[in-house]
């Protein structure tokens, strides 16, 4: 299953480590990343394979969403297909 | 995948309010007929709580996936008139009382289907049926009743219409309690779909297969921000930009509904194309019109405005999902939309516009307040209008107005919830009473000559 993770907030030292540490930790592996800064937000999007994850969907979006407490940003994890069948035919 | 598009997703759920308004399981209770009315009930309450065991549980999972919320998980059953009709029992409450207890049992909000269809006459369940929806409607919390009075092939039945005035006021009447709330939970259709997903007029139609998930989408938040960006242009460039916001939301729908239907092993039925508001803040159809160019929803120019909104609704979201059914279109109730209350507060919305607005929209009168003391024959005469404009333009027209008891105009009626709140409305003081008291039928209107 893949899915697609969003990071937003205000940058700091340690946004991208933070995260990537976080998904190693979960067996989450990482196929896509881009990340810019927008109107002064961080912002980055991931791809994600998450076949090899060991925790469910809704344990790795809790886990996530507490990095992103500590991190001081929003981390949001959602399924892939939502973005593709909303954009492509 | 662009960066872009992801956001813009994003914003729709998060900003604009975009959301899957209902998943609505429907169930048919046909096999659960039995001569004996408390034999059928348990019948009913089995199949309906076998058949929608995980249905919250799926839909919460779905939603936790794709981060995209969905408001309302709900059963619709076949109409009980035809369930009950095989019993010998004469009032009907108890099989209210067994579909509200199923619907606690599963935790969906509503189950719709305390229904009768009797646009060309009653059989004997339908008027036991309809003789006890007042006391069912009280007595539960979650059923849902519709009666359909008329159809473009059959006509108006003016005794169910002459009926159903009283009906209206007599469900008022025992939930007093709650300022009328029963009426909100009561339709009276024309020309009534099979596969409509919305409450309170879902009922899960004899055509159907034995179980079907139909799903609703809603977005009028959406619509409203991308109409914000074609300010002035002309109304080729509404209607497409309408139509390309229309396909996106709706491909919500499809892979909810396609999702959910893997997932309960129950095939998929239809997506409803629909904008739905609530009262939140910028989740308003009304504020789409008004977006368009209007001061006020309500003024000169609005019904041209919402047939456009409607038709390209459907344009847009035709091709962007299997199988389109229920009520697509606009809603138009107006204690549950921000702007139509201010409109109506502001007086620049009546009675008679939202009537003329009923012609080229999704539903009816919808969720309106009107003075307690109105007499029944004024709330049969509207529905008779109601019902005139559906079958005559071959659409589904309903009435779902709330007599407020020992209300008048100037007052509001809170309801709570995503039902909102209304101020009363004003109704025309002159009388319908010989009128509604010819009873018979209004003949099925002739299909060519059309002008």
């Amino acid at each position: 299953m893949k899915a697609i993770l969003t990071v937003i907030g205000k940058d700091r030292v340690g946004i991208i480590a933070g995260v990537s540490g976080k998904l190693a930790e979960l067996h989450v592996n990482i196929l896509d990343v881009s990340q810019t800064i927008m109107n002064g937000y961080f912002t980055m999007m991931m791809i994600l394979d998450l076949s090899e994850a060991g925790d469910s969907f809704g344990e790795m979006k809790k886990l996530l969403a507490d990095k992103g407490n500590e991190l001081g940003v929003q981390i949001k994890i959602q399924r892939e297909e939502i973005f593709t069948s909303m954009h492509s035919l | 995948m662009e960066t872009t598009q992801i956001l813009e997703t994003i914003r729709m759920i998060e900003e604009e309010k975009l959301d899957i308004r209902t998943i609505t399981m429907g169930i048919s209770l046909l096999d659960c007929i039995d001569s004996d009315g408390a034999k059928a009930r348990t019948k009913i309450y089995d199949k309906i709580t076998r058949q929608a065991e995980k249905l919250v549980r799926t839909g919460e999972a779905i939603s936790d996936e794709f981060g995209i919320p969905i408001i309302h998980k709900r059963i619709s059953v076949t109409p009980i008139s035809l369930i009950a009709g095989a019993s010998q029992d004469e009032n009907y409450t108890a099989f209210a009382q067994t579909l509200d207890k199923a619907a606690k049992t599963t935790g969906v909000n509503f189950v719709g289907g305390f229904s009768a269809l009797v646009q060309k006459g009653y059989t004997s369940g339908d008027r036991r049926l309809i003789r006890s929806i007042p006391e069912a409607l009280a007595v539960t919390d979650f059923v849902c009743s519709s009666v359909n009075v008329g159809s473009t092939r059959s006509g108006i039945n003016m005794d169910a219409v002459k009926q159903m005035g009283g009906i209206v006021k007599e469900t008022a009447e025992r939930t007093r309690d709650q300022q009328g709330l029963g009426c909100a939970k009561l339709v009276i259709f024309a020309n009534a779909v099979e596969d409509n997903p919305f409450m309170a007029g879902a009922f899960h139609g004899v055509g159907e297969e034995d179980c079907v998930l139909n799903v609703g989408v809603s977005g009028p938040g959406v619509v409203k921000r991308a109409l914000e960006k074609v300010k002035g242009q002309p109304f080729d460039v509404v209607s497409e930009t309408i139509k390309k916001i229309a396909f996106k939301i709706t491909r919500m729908g499809q892979l909810v509904g396609h999702e959910a239907s893997t997932r309960l092993g129950v095939p998929f039925g239809i997506v409803d194309l629909s904008l739905a508001p609530t009262p939140a803040v910028g989740d308003s159809v009304a504020h789409i019109l008004e977006e368009m160019g209007l001061e006020s929803v309500g003024t000169h120019g609005t019904t041209a405005a919402l047939a456009l909104l409607n038709d390209a609704v459907k344009k847009g979201g035709v091709m962007a999902c299997s199988h389109v059914g229920g009520l697509s279109g606009a809603f138009i109730p107006v204690s549950e939309d921000a702007g139509m209350i201010h409109a109506v507060e502001r007086g620049a919305l009546n009675l008679e516009k939202l009537e003329a607005m009923t012609a080229v929209c999704s539903v009816g009168l919808d969720m309106i307040a009107i003075p307690g003391d109105t007499p029944a024959e004024t709330i049969s005469a509207m529905i008779a209008d109601e019902a005139a404009i559906g079958v005559i333009n071959n659409k589904t027209t309903a009435v779902r107005v709330i007599p407020a008891p020992g209300k008048m105009v100037g007052d509001t009626v809170e309801f709570g919830g995503l039902l909102g709140y209304a101020p009363v409305m004003d109704v025309n003081r002159n009388a319908s009473t010989d009128f509604i008291a010819r009873g018979g039928r209004i003949p099925a209107p002739i299909h060519s000559f059309k002008n």
